[in-house]
């Protein structure tokens, strides 16, 4: 019962996706999760009887955004340069990347510490406040989770344990990386450009 | 008959070498065998199921008669609680996750799941979250003395589940136990997709794959779509709890109807991971005591795809009575009427695989020829609730408790029971005894049908659930009566059960690599299996690979 | 009390005698026919299956391999999927039938609120409060005369369920549902909440007592009446209003106008207290006060502490409440 050449080598084709096919699972849970505080922020919009309301106290977070937005693309950058063995080229848009996500990070941080002790506006406030915070709080959570990995991974790299071979990991990673913003994308739309 | 995977490593199967206890623990804690991880879920899961089996048992004596003073409110609603939540959470799920560990890297001729040490992870946030519900019993009090384990019902109802109404930590319990081993749940079934796409043998297309592997692959799927959202609405209760929020604070113009449409959206695809298993199990074993093939594979695969994915839209068939527009009733009557044909289809294809056969009565199929019958019935009574008005009068009654307790126990327990007698002797080597498996069947399944069928009837005379106590004179004594009893009956089923499996492990008959005579690859290798499974990687052509080693004359290939 | 309405002790959703739960019975049989032919198919099928199909001892044989067969799934796919749609339209009708109604003009209207564990009943255009037990008037063909009920909750979500009279309805806070009933018969019909609300959900129970428009109109003069102002009981009285009993409880004439508890003006005209848990009796009512959870564990009501003297003038003073 020996294998033949042909099928070991689909065999180990197929097994080559056990880790983006992980990752896809993992994103299609998260976007569940992420699909019920987005429903609630829905349900809930307009309902708020007293309180800040969102068109008072939000203004679009555009730098935010941007950093976090091209973070997706340094990330490619940096796994395509890993793929091709050249090293610095990853370390610097790895860093690159991990650098504009601590800054949307800084941002949402100004943003909510101006909420909280400049307008009031609490998780408790109102039905405004609930759905935000939970919201856009549990994607922030997502973007830390998701920067704790890179840190780790440039961690390796610069110890030099990181090699083409581990390409595939990175990979993998800048897909639950680009589902975070893809995440950001979708509170954009519902909490600051339909307020 | 041993042909593939013939063990050449005696040493590592325990004969010979005897490791002192500890080191044998050891080996257990920190494994990531997927067959260890399957017995284990498979064994706490039989822990938990005692557990809260005894609650129901407590529970059947005080409703024996009406105002019994055997169990005083609270503790009645702490067990009803408890027992929903075990079974859902801490019985079904790891039974699902225990035979599919097991059973999937064996019938698609892997080695293990593609992450074996998330899948340690995975068992350990489950025993973990089980663990901590149960602590409640002692640590649940906070700071005004009350609490103790949750009593809020299984689906824990906003806003019943507020501080205001539920003082203490025995909701946050509840929570906690349940968004831990969920954590762990939707760890196993990542592994479980993945495994079953990425890791199949050289030969094992999708369409050869054994409709067990199918149907968990589309039941793990499902799992990764819904237990987020569970987790999702428990985190919006913990925030309202703790952090004052207010999504289901009705006097903050939170809704209490938003829990119910987030809870059932997992609920309603729940039952379904918890069913899909038993329909894998029925599909392996019928044909294999009918010594016939499934009947109509490819329309089984669809069938089994449709129901997951109609199980996602039926949800608020939980809440027709909720007072929701008549458009909305009137689509989900017709989504959940629209999921008993793939279901029906079923059946019929199992009835097809037995017709024309030459049925072996051995212990297994006892249970999966009890199953079919006790299905259809669980089926019905399902769309006699979907009708809209007909559920004005039977939602939240004993007609419902009557209705789930036939697709748990008639759907889902006999097939795990089947699944027991059937995979036994792979796992340990030796083979359950057929007269005390006939014992078990029999007084169980007299007990079973003693206990629920009569309990449509006070449904049906204006009982409604959850309830510690009850008026005399309406009728419903002599229901509650024999449904009692019938529980004793269970329970001797029960012990013949318990003790078969005891003096099976010591001193059953060996059992060989395949004793049944089946087709589907675990039954290729050793009982019980290497710790690598196969010798060699097994290729095939056929759904039924061993059928074509026995029958080369006529293989399977030939006319699938 | 209500020596008119014989009591029908048996709640069956099978013994309807108004038109949403008649409605509800006549669909019922529709799907419980289909239902019961269909397990007898499948039972013969299943049970000529293991007696024509059983292994014969000592054959060995394997019998021939059927895959499938494409032109039988179709049959078993379609006769499934036209059984549901026909089942679907009866559903859907009813389902409007039901929810649509529209109140004649001159319906009783009434609004019941679900507390944990009692429900209150007010009749907004008659101005009467009253608790567990509600009066409706009977209708018939000639002149019919449902009543329409409001359905509010103060606390916790309740279900109001009455099966003689309809399918049961939740009480949802911050939410008004609405249902109807229209009664043929008169008599007390039973019901109970119907959704889980905590301790003592089970015992929320309901007494509707559907009267002749004459008695209906009696007992809403009755109801109407300020409270029994009886000099006898003036002692009582005193201790009704100054102990924290004003805290909860509503009393006609008095400085009473609690909403916590139920409204008592009236409470002798109730065959039970404790929402059904208890009759409507001296001794009861008196065991209530004194300690209310050796009936109902874990109600709401605290044992008020009162010497026994006070609870004699106490109860004596509740008695004249008609």
């Amino acid at each position: 019962m020996i294998a033949s050449a042909h099928d070991a080598e689909a065999v180990d084709d197929l097994h080559a996706w056990k880790g983006r096919i992980g990752m896809a699972c993992l994103i299609a849970a998260e976007t569940s999760f992420f699909g019920v505080f987005i429903v609630a922020y829905l349900f809930y919009r307009g309902k708020s009887a007293t309180g800040p309301q969102p068109a008072d106290v939000l203004s679009t977070p555009l730098l935010a955004t941007i950093c976090l937005l091209s973070s997706s693309v340094t990330i490619s950058l940096a796994v395509r340069a890993l793929r091709a063995g050249l090293h610095g080229a990853f370390r610097i848009w790895w860093l690159a990347t991990i650098a504009l996500g601590a800054s949307f990070l800084a941002a949402t941080a100004l943003e909510w510490r101006e909420l909280i002790f400049g307008r009031g506006l609490t998780i408790a406030t109102n039905l405004f406040g609930t759905t935000f915070y939970a919201l856009v709080g549990f994607h922030a959570l997502h973007v830390t989770l998701g920067l704790t990995m890179l840190a780790f991974v440039l961690g390796a790299a610069l110890r030099g344990r990181l090699g083409a071979e581990h390409a595939e990991h990175a990979e993998v990673l800048s897909w639950y990386w680009h589902f975070v913003d893809a995440v950001w994308v979708a509170v954009l739309a519902v909490v600051y450009l339909g307020r | 008959m041993a042909v593939l995977g013939q063990s050449i490593d005696t040493v590592r199967t325990g004969e010979g070498e005897s490791l002192p206890l500890a080191a044998r623990l050891h080996e257990w804690v920190v494994t990531v065998d997927h067959k260890r991880l399957g017995l284990m879920y498979i064994a706490s899961a039989l822990v938990f199921f005692l557990v809260a089996g005894s609650m129901a048992a407590l529970m059947r004596i005080q409703l024996a008669v009406p105002l019994n003073g055997f169990l005083g409110p609270n503790t009645f609603n702490r067990l009803m609680t408890m027992h929903g939540t075990t079974m859902v959470f801490f019985v079904g799920m790891p039974m699902f996750f225990g035979f599919a560990n097991y059973l999937v890297p064996l019938q698609i001729g892997a080695r293990d799941l593609a992450f074996p040490r998330l899948n340690a992870f995975g068992f350990w946030m489950f025993l973990f979250g089980g663990l901590l519900l149960y602590f409640s019993f002692l640590g649940a009090e906070g700071l005004y003395g009350a609490g103790s384990a949750p009593d809020v019902g299984w689906f824990a109802y906003a806003p019943l589940t507020s501080r205001a109404f539920s003082r203490g930590n025995s909701t946050d319990y509840w929570i906690l136990g349940i968004l831990l081993s969920g954590v762990g749940s939707t760890a196993t079934a990542i592994n479980l997709v993945t495994t079953i796409l990425t890791m199949r043998c050289p030969g094992m297309t999708l369409r050869r794959m054994p409709l067990f592997v199918w149907i968990m692959l589309v039941d793990a799927a499902l799992v990764l779509f819904i237990l987020s959202p569970l987790a999702a609405a428990q985190v919006m209760l913990l925030f309202d709890r703790f952090l004052g929020a207010h999504f289901f604070d009705t006097q903050a113009g939170g809704s209490a109807v938003l829990w119910q449409h987030f809870f059932w959206f997992f609920g309603h695809p729940e039952v379904y991971v918890l069913i899909l298993p038993a329909f894998a199990i029925a599909s392996e074993i019928i044909p294999v005591f009918s010594r016939k093939p499934l009947f109509g594979y490819p329309v089984m695969v669809a069938a089994t795809v449709c129901i997951g994915f109609i199980s996602m839209g039926v949800w608020a068939h939980h809440m027709f009575t909720v007072g929701l527009d008549p458009a909305t009733n009137t689509f989900f009557a017709a989504s959940t009427m629209a999921i008993a044909v793939p279901t029906g289809i079923k059946i019929f294809n199992w009835l097809g695989t037995m017709w024309g056969g030459r049925i072996r009565f051995r212990v297994p199929m006892l249970w999966c020829t009890a199953f079919l019958l006790e299905f259809v019935i669980a089926g019905l009574t399902g769309v006699m609730l979907a009708v809209v008005p007909f559920d004005w009068q039977l939602s939240d009654t004993y007609f419902v408790v009557a209705h789930f307790h036939f697709v748990l126990i008639g759907g889902l327990l006999f097939n795990l029971f089947a699944a027991i007698y059937f995979w036994f002797p792979k796992a340990t080597g030796r083979m359950l005894d057929e007269r005390l498996g006939r014992l078990h069947f029999f007084w169980f399944v007299l007990g079973f049908n003693l206990t629920f069928l009569p309990m449509h009837v006070p449904g049906l005379l204006g009982m409604p659930r959850r309830i510690y106590t009850y008026q005399p004179g309406r009728g419903w004594e002599i229901w509650n009566m024999v449904t009692t009893l019938g529980v004793a009956v269970q329970v001797i089923g029960l012990l013949f059960f318990l003790w078969n499996v005891v003096s099976s492990l010591r001193a059953g008959a060996p059992a060989g690599d395949d004793p049944w005579d089946a087709w589907t690859l675990e039954w290729a290798t050793t009982s019980p299996p290497p710790e690598y499974n196969f010798e060699s990687v097994p290729t095939v052509h056929s759904r039924r690979p061993l059928w074509d080693l026995k029958h080369p004359d006529d293989p399977d290939g030939r006319w699938e | 009390m209500n020596s008119g309405a014989p009591l029908h002790p048996i709640p069956g959703i099978f013994s309807p005698v108004s038109a949403p739960a008649e409605a509800i019975r006549d669909l019922s049989w529709l799907v419980i026919g289909i239902s019961a032919g269909i397990l007898l198919a499948v039972a013969a099928i299943l049970f000529w299956c293991v007696v024509r199909f059983r292994a014969r001892p000592g054959d060995d044989r394997e019998p021939p391999q059927i895959y499938g067969s494409n032109q039988i799934e179709l049959a078993w796919t379609l006769v499934p999927a036209l059984i549901v749609l026909v089942l679907f339209l009866a559903t859907a009708r009813t389902i409007y039938d039901v929810q649509a109604m529209v109140p004649p003009p001159g319906s009783l209207q009434a609004t019941v609120v679900g507390h944990q564990w009692w429900w209150e009943i007010r009749y907004p255009e008659l101005g009467i409060v009253t608790a567990n037990e509600m009066h409706v008037p009977v209708s018939d063909a000639a002149e019919r005369r449902p009543t329409f009920l409001t359905l509010e909750s103060a606390d916790v979500v309740h279900s109001f369920w009455v099966p003689q009279l309809a399918g049961k309805t939740d009480v949802i806070p911050a939410r008004s549902n609405h249902t109807w009933v229209e009664p043929t018969e008169t008599g007390t019909f039973l019901g109970q909440c119907a959704e889980f609300c905590g301790t003592q959900h089970a015992n929320m129970l309901l007494r509707v007592v559907v009267d002749t428009p004459g008695d209906f109109a009696a007992w809403v003069a009755a109801q109407k009446q300020p409270e029994a102002r009886d000099p006898a009981v003036a002692a009582g009285r005193a201790i009704f209003e100054s102990t924290s009993c004003v805290n909860c409880h509503a009393l006609g004439g008095t400085g009473a106008h609690g909403t916590f508890g139920p409204d008592l003006t009236h409470l002798m005209s109730r065959e039970t207290i404790a929402a059904g848990a208890a009759p409507n009796t001296r001794e009861k009512l008196r065991g209530w006060i004194v300690d209310p959870h050796a009936i109902k564990p874990g109600a709401l009501m605290p044992a008020m502490k009162l010497l026994d003297a006070e609870v004699e003038q106490l109860t004596t003073f509740l008695l004249t409440l008609r």
